[in-house]
């Protein structure tokens, strides 16, 4: 009598268990032959563009994909070359990268960490991305830089101002070109004062997510630091649409100021609803009274439509400057898609152009090489003025700018007014400072 | 009691587009016996008739002013609306201003079209099936129109504001004897509410008081009935779901200078609609008007600061408590009739 209990399914799972174990040494072999996750062996190189098509950042993603797609022509000899032609650096010769030509692949972020994370792996794994770039949100950054970091490719973020991007979630594979919360307030602070006054009351309203938490901090903090008083912060809920039963207490609560600290249709709706109010018109405390939104973009300006006139707010970098770099991209952009480019743009053709040079002066796409040419690396022409990509956090420190809404705008693109360039000196903090506080860069991943 | 005053005048006007969308949402239900979660878009297709006419209103010719330049340093091209040449700056201007009210004449035909459409495409291809496929086809639905706005307009917010008339706020608190800036309104909300106002009794008028209304009632209650007696309730269920979708679409006409209008706002809308539906008792009109008032303004009351301390994240879970709450005290919602989604 036989007392086998194998069955035919069974031998199949066995064997196919059996034929994976067989397999799997294959695998490690195939890739540790790389020197680093996705070693470019052909004629070309990918960067992989992860940016939001769909959902409430489309719009932003679309601009920054506009951007990308520029920086891969000028990178490979295409167009008039751009900030090729201003960038301090002169290691970019329009042939590529490293002599291969640069291919791209776009992924869609959807403002979803899980989604972001979910196309740059797939960027990664399927594509053969070695760079990821993009975003207009600070969770997904922090959540694709993770990513980045496990898979040893770079990422080079795109819009994200959350001090933790750089701070407590910093990670040795990601690079910070925008500026940070802590920026805007150090940039905002001295403006404020000067148009204001010293003796104010600030009401804040602050979208209660982590992005908020940090500029609320940043705001108070530096605010209060030039003798703002602060008489109270109300959170926000993310998904909130009417802002009205958040507002209306504001003028009977002693204050004089009122900060939003939202962004995108946040911050549009709250600032509409606070015009509806009439705030602007309104005297507290025997003063005019005031609205500031700390974190301007020229896409929420347009959707604020006029209530955005002579509100106070920073942003990372506007098209009406006027120095070489801001100048060559801005017609290069211009000529191109027949509209200036948003601040986001920018940034994301700034890490474009960054990643690219880093890998020149590198000699190599070995993340590990891209890390030691970025920190340090001080830069110009590319649209901020000097520029330096600091060691310890990967982070930008370049001047920052004060905005205002115009009050005669010519055009739908001069919406903002640039107030003041704070100087870099003005914005520059320590690496261990408590708003930064926690987490580490770790070593650089070159994967494989 | 300032601020308690300020936070009823809050809830009135969230509470006034909750009511219009769940008024629609019942009427659709109680007539046609459809869930339909599609509702929140005819809403947001209402708003986007009011930016349409706004953009119609303003397409414009382009005249170079050699005085200035644009961003590439080429002379400044200087949009002028068609409209404003045609009829001159002040009247013209006048027009585009007013723009959002206009849209009301706009949006009607519109609406009742959407609406018709809706019905007869879709929807009465699933009167047999379960709420379920209901829910699935109606929700699918909404997202093709979502979607296809976006295509058009874009993911961004567009600003629609109301006539300069009615910028600005009233200072109620003042009147009533309390402080300067007490209690603050801004005056298109008051419009908002007013108008809310007077569509919920144009319907309950209109069924009320004509014939057509009166048979549309009689088939709420025994379709069956109704159609024995030789009249086609079919036909006037279709009129009364494109009157539900005019509806829902001039709640969104009026609402877009509340806040400016995007692709996903109808989405924004759509559950708290449903909920106040269920509060109210399915199938009921009055108790989808009361519970939108009553839900709108509890939804200002929990964002009060000192509410929000003792319970934190209460503004954002205030409706559904009381829908848990009302569901398990009073299982048919406010004014539910008995039988509707009993069985």
């Amino acid at each position: 009598m036989s007392n086998s209990n194998m069955t035919r399914r069974g031998m199949l799972k066995t064997g196919a268990v059996a034929g994976a174990g067989v397999a799997l040494p294959t695998i490690f072999t195939a890739s540790s032959a790389a020197a680093y996750t996705n070693e470019p062996t052909g004629s070309t190189v990918t960067l992989g563009f992860n940016v939001p098509q769909t959902g409430p950042y489309a719009d932003e993603g679309a601009d920054e994909l506009l951007a990308q797609k520029l920086a891969v022509e000028h990178l490979n000899g295409e167009g008039d070359g751009g900030c090729l032609n201003t960038f301090s650096s002169k290691a970019l010769k329009g042939n590529g990268i490293l002599g291969k030509k640069v291919e791209f692949v776009t992924g869609d972020t959807q403002t979803k960490s899980d989604a972001a994370r979910a196309s740059a792996k797939s960027m990664i794994e399927k594509d053969g991305a070695v760079m990821i770039n993009g975003g207009s949100s600070s969770g997904v950054a922090v959540a694709v830089q993770g990513l980045c970091q496990e898979a040893g490719v770079i990422f080079m973020a795109g819009l994200t101002h959350a001090n933790d991007t750089t701070g407590k979630d910093k990670k040795a594979n990601g690079f910070r070109h925008f500026f940070n919360a802590y920026m805007s307030g150090a940039a905002l602070a001295p403006v404020l004062a000067a148009e204001m006054g010293k003796d104010r009351r600030a009401y804040h309203l602050t979208a209660d997510y982590n992005w908020g938490w940090t500029q609320e901090e940043s705001i108070v903090a530096s605010t209060e630091a030039m003798g703002w008083e602060t008489v109270n912060t109300v959170r926000t809920p993310l998904a909130a649409t009417d802002f009205s039963s958040y507002i209306a207490p504001v003028l009977n609560s002693g204050a004089d100021v009122l900060v939003l600290n939202h962004y995108g249709g946040n911050m549009v709706n709250s600032l509409t609803n606070a015009i509806q109010f009439d705030l602007l018109a309104k005297v507290a405390n025997g003063k005019d009274f005031k609205i500031v939104v700390p974190l301007y973009s020229e896409l929420m300006a347009t959707g604020a439509g006029e209530n955005i006139k002579g509100v106070l707010g920073s942003m990372n970098w506007n098209w009406q400057l006027t120095d070489d770099g801001t100048k060559a991209f801005v017609k290069s952009f211009g000529e191109k898609y027949g509209k200036p480019p948003s601040n986001s743009a920018q940034t994301c053709y700034a890490q474009t152009l960054l990643y690219a040079d880093a890998c020149e002066r590198a000699g190599t796409f070995n993340p590990c090489g891209v890390v030691e040419a970025l920190e340090g690396f001080e830069f110009d022409g590319l649209g901020n003025g000097p520029t330096l990509y600091r060691a310890e956090d990967h982070q930008c420190f370049k001047d920052v700018l004060v905005v205002r809404g115009n009050m005669n705008p010519t055009s739908p693109y001069d919406t903002l007014e640039i107030v003041e360039k704070t100087p870099v000196e003005q914005v520059t903090y320590a690496p261990d400072h408590p708003m930064f506080a926690g987490g580490a860069l770790g070593s650089c991943n070159p994967g494989a | 009691m300032d601020a308690i005053l300020l936070q009823i005048l809050n809830g009135l006007d969230k509470g006034s587009a909750y009511a219009l969308i769940a008024l629609g949402l019942t009427l659709i239900f109680g007539t046609l016996g459809v869930v339909n979660f599609a509702h929140g878009a005819l809403f947001m297709i209402g708003a986007f008739c009011a930016v349409t006419l706004s953009k119609i209103l303003t397409i414009s010719k382009e005249v170079v002013d050699p005085t200035k330049t644009d961003f590439l340093g080429n002379p400044l091209k200087v949009k002028v609306p068609y409209i404003e040449s045609w009829f001159g700056e002040s009247f013209g201007g006048a027009i585009i201003d007013w723009s959002v009210p206009l849209a009301i004449l706009f949006a009607i035909p519109i609406m009742l079209f959407v609406g018709y459409a809706m019905e007869r495409g879709l929807i009465k291809h699933f009167y047999k099936r379960p709420h379920a496929d209901q829910i699935l086809v109606t929700f699918g639905l909404a997202i093709v129109l979502q979607e296809v706005v976006k295509y058009f307009y874009g993911a961004n917010p567009i600003p629609t504001p109301a006539p300069e008339a009615f910028k600005g706020s009233f200072d109620f608190g003042a009147m009533l004897g309390f402080e300067a800036n007490a209690i603050i309104y801004p005056y298109w909300r008051m419009v908002y509410f007013l108008f809310a106002g007077v569509i919920i009794a144009g319907v309950f008028a209109f069924l009320q008081f004509t014939t057509f209304g009166m048979v549309v009632r009689a088939g709420m209650a025994d379709r069956e009935t109704v159609g024995l007696l030789g009249i086609n309730i079919d036909r006037r269920f279709t009129i009364m779901f494109g009157l539900a979708a005019a509806v829902a679409g001039l709640a969104g006409v009026m609402y877009t200078p509340i806040n400016s209008p995007n692709y996903h706002m109808g989405m924004d809308f759509l559950v708290l609609s449903f909920v106040v539906v269920v509060v109210g008792g399915m199938g009921s009109l009055p108790g989808a008007v009361a519970a939108g008032f009553l839900l709108g303004i509890l939804e200002a009351f929990a964002s009060m600061n000192w509410i929000k301390d003792i319970i934190p994240g209460i503004d954002q879970i205030i409706i559904y408590l009381v829908a848990i709450v009302i569901l398990l005290t009073r299982p048919r919602g406010l004014m539910g009739r008995k039988g509707v989604m009993e069985d």
